[in-house]
């Protein structure tokens, strides 16, 4: 019995290695060539162009964070031979193609504003006070098409022009702050930027506190649960065990 | 090898499984499998969790915990020898001298520092430094959600009892206790700073159920809760122009001997170590997911190694519960670029089932995650139902067009747009096809003892967040990570402001601890070149490190 379940762990852990020690190169079926800065490689075709790049040999210090699509730390620019046209991708969330042409981007010198978010009010008076530049958008649609989370953020800017709080936050939500629109604009705009303190204001003054959570913190302020809470605390685990397994629960 | 035919992202052999599960959907639509009883749990983790199988682990041989036994990798890395000799390393006059350094620039991190400031101690006289760039943390990732006991039907006792229930009941009293009273209050914070929490049309907070909980008590941003709680908190961090370094992780403590006094900081960049010297300091680094235990991929981000730890073993801090690891039911198994990445949990809390190979709902899907995750590889490895993937790992189906049969068309896209655009990118749409799902390495459900103020056994050191152990137990409940950091991140800026108020002197600064170290090393017997802490993995190819020579050193 006992070695049957050591045997459990190591059909597992072979079963993971691909992706956890690296593959070996006699199980690989396919073949792909991508260029790493100007430099050619070969690499296993069906990996992300992270993982193309770490088997060619790099070891990331910048351009790689949670490798999974929401820090957006490894923001790439790529083309693929043949077109001449510059794509946008994060590269722990694109699979590595025959034929691309990679560059990563380590850093968004974009800039940012320092505010007191509770001296402001949620329109449009303190995103022209704060970033009066949004108003320079050209709407050509590059940062649109350069976002890599498909955000329409050329929409959210016309939100934000026009002082619609409410829609540039909900549109600009799933923003990853990679700072590709910024790279991209011919305005030269930091629309992540505006987005961020669209957000905080939405948030905090539309959004605001509800009653439900103000009547907890009464309750918790005037000690409502201390009894309760310091008796289960004391208590043996035999009990509590009991008390854990007979607990109601809440249903659909 | 033949070439394998794909219809919409999934092999063609997949494909007719798929037909299996559309075919059982509408008998399962309202059934849902009975919660295991405490014996059955029991059962299923003696026979399936990683955590139980015999191997793994092995003693910590001296230090505080000697006696305790924690995974292989962790323990080659208590064992190793430091980066810096402490025969030869100079220490030079400080580059920076502060009243508070945090090491770490998650969640726990930036919120330590913010209520730090909230609590009189000037910007300018604290530092974060950060091993890659401020954010980049296992917070940034988390998906489903944060606890907190605020419905009417709820409260901070019912929050207590699911959190030690799950934990096994071997969680520390007093910072459970900490957690369930205090998380009101972060909500309340959260939202003054502007964090947009999932609402109702009244303006109610939209609160879901998860596994282990038995009151809906997740709050969750869509499914980038903690990038959006982080962001915010980052941008008021940078608003309110604290100091902060990137690409700078400590490589080493420095103490008087006992007191912690310091830190050495190295440059990624350019190899040029910096001394930091500070009054107080909090350590909030996260946790080991990148040490790949048990050879399990992991839903952690690059520089989750384990820093943290090591650091403060060294300087004679007391960890505990080093002997468990946390595996999330529902790590990615498809496709090969993605596998092991974190599909929340939230998914099954809003009524995605996990399915064997035959479409049986084979589990109550919102069982404590130890449990879910034994019994999904009791289905793969000894019932032999899983599904077998191109790259030969088995998994279960998460059966996620359920969720919209639910709840409604479009409350996949509404609800979990991350998860929804993440398989999109690898052609599987998650509204119309279930996804394949195996247990991925997800969380250090132990670490660093502290008191309910993040104080540890070392004078000067203060710990908060996913590096600290006591407030989950054996196992942690989804929506207690987050929470964790923001309670315990709080409370130590609270505390080591209180600190700084007794007006402490600047330690000296030695490495007087590491001559205790090695020699504690050496009485145990312990012979290792291994060097810690190691601050990445290495995923470079094999045939090139084969050939790699390193001419400049």
């Amino acid at each position: 019995m006992l070695e049957e379940k050591k045997n459990i762990m190591d059909e597992i852990a072979e079963a993971n290695k691909s992706v956890v020690t690296g593959i070996d190169e006699k199980d690989i079926q396919h073949w792909i060539q991508i260029s790493i800065m100007g430099r050619k490689y070969r690499v296993p075709a069906g990996l992300t162009i992270m993982q193309a790049m770490e088997f060619a040999g790099y070891r990331f210090i910048r351009s790689c964070g949670c490798r999974a699509g929401f820090c957006g730390a490894c923001t790439t620019v790529y083309r693929i031979e043949g077109d001449y046209r510059l794509k946008t991708a994060l590269a722990c969330q694109t699979r590595a193609d025959d034929g691309m042409y990679l560059v990563q981007i380590p850093f968004t010198p974009a800039q940012r504003a320092n505010y007191d978010i509770n001296q402001l009010t949620p329109g449009i008076e303190t995103l022209l006070k704060i970033y009066p530049e949004i108003l320079k958008c050209l709407g050509c649609n590059t940062c649109t098409k350069a976002c890599p989370q498909d955000i329409d953020v050329m929409e959210y800017i016309a939100c934000g022009k026009r002082g619609d709080i409410e829609k540039m936050a909900e549109i600009s939500f799933d923003c990853i702050q990679c700072g590709l629109c910024s790279i991209r604009c011919p305005a030269e705009l930091a629309q992540y930027n505006y987005a961020q303190l669209a957000r905080r204001l939405f948030g905090k003054y539309i959004l605001r506190i509800p009653e439900h959570l103000k009547k907890r913190l009464e309750e918790i302020k005037a000690g409502k649960f201390e009894a309760e809470l310091k008796k289960l605390m004391s208590m043996p685990v035999e009990e509590l065990r009991k008390i854990y397994a007979s607990r109601d629960i809440e249903q659909e | 090898m033949a070439e394998l035919k794909f219809i919409d992202g999934y092999p063609e052999y997949m494909r007719k499984l798929i037909d299996v599960v559309n075919k059982t959907r509408p008998q399962r639509k309202d059934y849902t499998p009975k919660p295991m009883t405490m014996a059955e749990r029991e059962e299923v983790l003696k026979l399936c969790h990683p955590d139980y199988a015999p191997g793994g682990k092995r003693q910590i041989l001296f230090g505080p915990n000697a006696g305790d036994l924690a995974p292989n990798e962790v323990v080659d890395l208590l064992e190793a020898n430091p980066l810096v000799d402490e025969d030869k390393f100079i220490i030079t006059n400080p580059d920076y001298s502060v009243d508070i350094l945090i090491i770490g620039g998650g969640l726990a991190g930036t919120t330590a520092a913010l209520w730090a400031n909230n609590s009189g101690v000037p910007a300018e006289k604290i530092l974060l430094v950060n091993k890659l760039r401020h954010g980049d943390s296992n917070s940034m990732m988390a998906e489903g959600g944060t606890q907190a006991a605020d419905r009417e039907n709820d409260s901070p006792v019912i929050h207590y009892l699911d959190t030690i229930g799950g934990g096994h009941f071997a969680n520390k009293p007093d910072v459970v206790e900490a957690l369930v009273n205090d998380a009101p209050f972060i909500f309340e914070w959260l939202c003054s700073l502007g964090v947009m929490f999932d609402r109702d049309e009244e303006g109610n907070f939209v609160e879901k159920s998860f596994g282990g909980g038995s009151r809906k008590r997740m709050h969750a941003c869509r499914d980038y809760t903690g990038l959006e709680e982080l962001r915010v908190l980052r941008d008021e961090f940078r608003c309110r122009q604290i100091p902060y370094l990137e690409f700078y992780p400590v490589i080493e403590f420095l103490t008087d001997g006992n007191r912690v006094t310091g830190a050495i900081l190295y440059n990624l960049e350019t190899g040029e170590y910096k001394i930091v010297q500070a009054k107080a300091i909090i350590l909030a680094t996260g946790g080991f997911g990148r040490l790949h235990i048990r050879g399990f991929p992991t839903t952690n981000h690059y520089g989750a190694t384990a820093d943290g730890i090591v650091l403060a073993y060294r300087v004679g801090a007391k960890l505990r519960d080093t002997d468990t690891v946390q595996y999330h039911p529902t790590g990615a198994a498809y496709p090969q670029q993605i596998i092991g990445l974190l599909l929340t949990e939230k998914l099954r809390g809003m009524g995605a089932q996990p399915l064997n190979i035959d479409g049986e709902a084979f589990v109550y899907p919102l069982e404590p995650r130890d449990v879910e995750a034994a019994s999904f590889i009791r289905e793969c490895y000894i019932r032999g139902k899983g599904i077998v993937t191109p790259t030969g790992m088995r998994g279960v189906w998460l059966d996620t067009p359920l969720i919209d049969v639910k709840n409604g068309p479009g409350a996949i896209e509404k609800s979990f747009p991350g998860m929804f655009r993440m398989f999109k990118r690898f052609g599987i749409d998650m509204r119309r096809d279930p996804v394949l799902v195996f247990p991925t390495l997800h969380y250090q459900n132990g670490g660093v003892e502290t008191d309910p103020w993040g104080r540890t056994n070392v004078e000067g050191l203060w710990v908060a967040g996913e590096v600290s152990g006591g407030v989950h137990g054996k196992n942690r409940l989804m929506g207690n990570s987050t929470l964790d950091c923001l309670v315990f991140g709080r409370r130590a800026g609270i505390s080591t402001a209180e600190y700084l108020k007794s007006n402490p002197p600047f330690g000296k600064l030695t490495l007087e601890h590491l001559k205790r170290y090695k020699k504690m090393l050496s009485d145990a017997g312990i012979k290792t070149t291994k060097k810690a802490p190691i601050l990445f993995p290495d995923y470079r190819g094999k045939a090139v490190l084969a050939r790699r020579i390193d001419i400049f050193d």
